[in-house]
């Protein structure tokens, strides 16, 4: 029965190579997930600091671009607000607190991590383990029954 | 074993088609301004002049007991009056709509505590003048904000927005698009029975 054995032995065998390749997949995907997640760090000129916060604040006009993007005149003169405040002593964070202030967090490309937004953060990934659930559930079940077939 | 699949499926189906449903009736260009409730960013603004060397608009409501709008109009030194701030500019066509009410309503108002502006939003004076005189005038001032420094503490994403401010120096209501006749009687009205800020005139 030597031939049932290696059958055995190479469905187990398959099964261990797919748990391998599901684990390097979910490694992969949370490496990804972690990556733009970086810490940014702020240039030291003038033009630069102004260019990444308004990259970061959305244009009232066009609602898609940021004011660092949108050739509309409100964002260009929202750009030279962003450009003096900084130019004045204030950080990042303060520029960005003033337009909150007048505008909303709508004003916010990237919503805060807090509150109801962190739903924005947490649902994708809720989704992905979910999904990465469902397949391994799967798969599993394909390969008991490639087992119980072979058997 | 169907049932439960059936119930797995609404159990995330049901919540997801419910968001949607809500997402259907949320406009994604209204932008919640949360300046309502708070002190209205004060301004110091030039009135715009017409050829002759007046302010446009000094027999109206905006102008103060001696008959000839201020050069500077100080949001400071209105405090105790009623403020209606409308955002306008000559190339915006909902911005003629409300022309006649708001040049209405400010004759209207003109003998209580009640002050209409208008601030030209990204518009040359030259421009904003030759409008005002094809729409046949305008009943109170126009003042001029360079840069839309005013418009962008306003929170302003475009024209016609106005606000309502009340004795008190806060900004009481926001409204986005052409005002009528009927709006801006209800809001005045409401902001003139509120009481006056405690040391006001």
């Amino acid at each position: 029965m030597s031939g049932a054995g290696a059958a055995a032995r190479k469905a187990r065998a398959a099964r261990s190579r797919r748990r391998r390749v599901v684990r390097l997949a979910l490694l992969a995907l949370t490496g990804l997930i972690s990556a733009p997640a970086a810490a940014q760090d702020t240039p030291p000129d003038l033009e630069a600091r102004t260019r990444l916060v308004a990259s970061q604040l959305r244009c009232p006009v066009c609602q898609g671009l940021s004011i660092q993007d949108s050739p509309s005149e409100l964002a260009q003169e929202m750009k030279q607000v962003v450009r003096a405040q900084l130019a004045a002593g204030r950080t990042p964070d303060e520029v960005k607190a003033y337009f909150v202030a007048r505008y909303g967090e709508w004003i916010l490309l990237e919503p805060e991590p807090r509150g109801f937004n962190l739903a924005v953060y947490l649902l994708p990934v809720l989704a992905l383990l979910a999904g990465l659930a469902v397949v391994g559930v799967v798969v599993r079940r394909w390969t008991r029954s490639g087992d119980v077939a072979q058997a | 074993m169907n049932w439960q699949r059936a119930l797995v499926a609404a159990s995330v189906a049901v919540p997801v088609l419910v968001l949607l449903r809500i997402g259907l009736e949320l406009d994604p260009r209204a932008i919640p301004s949360p300046l309502p409730g708070r002190p209205a960013p004060g301004f110091a603004l030039a009135t715009l002049e017409d050829d002759v060397g007046g302010a446009v608009g000094r027999e109206g409501a905006g102008a103060p007991a001696s008959g000839r709008a201020p050069d500077t109009v100080r949001l400071s030194t209105l405090r105790g009056d009623v403020v209606v701030l409308n955002f306008w500019a000559s190339w915006c066509l909902a911005c003629r709509d409300e022309h006649e009410p708001l040049s209405a309503t400010a004759r209207a108002y003109a003998d209580e505590s009640v002050r209409f502006f208008g601030v030209l939003y990204n518009d040359t004076p030259d421009n904003a003048r030759r409008w005002i005189r094809a729409m046949g005038g305008q009943s109170y001032p126009t003042l001029l904000d360079p840069d839309a420094r005013t418009a962008i503490e306003y929170g302003l994403y475009g024209v016609p927005e106005t606000f309502f401010i009340a004795r008190d120096g806060r900004v009481a209501y926001k409204h986005v698009g052409p005002v009528t006749e009927a709006l801006l009687v209800e809001r005045i009205e409401t902001l003139l029975v509120a009481p006056q800020p405690p040391g006001g005139p």
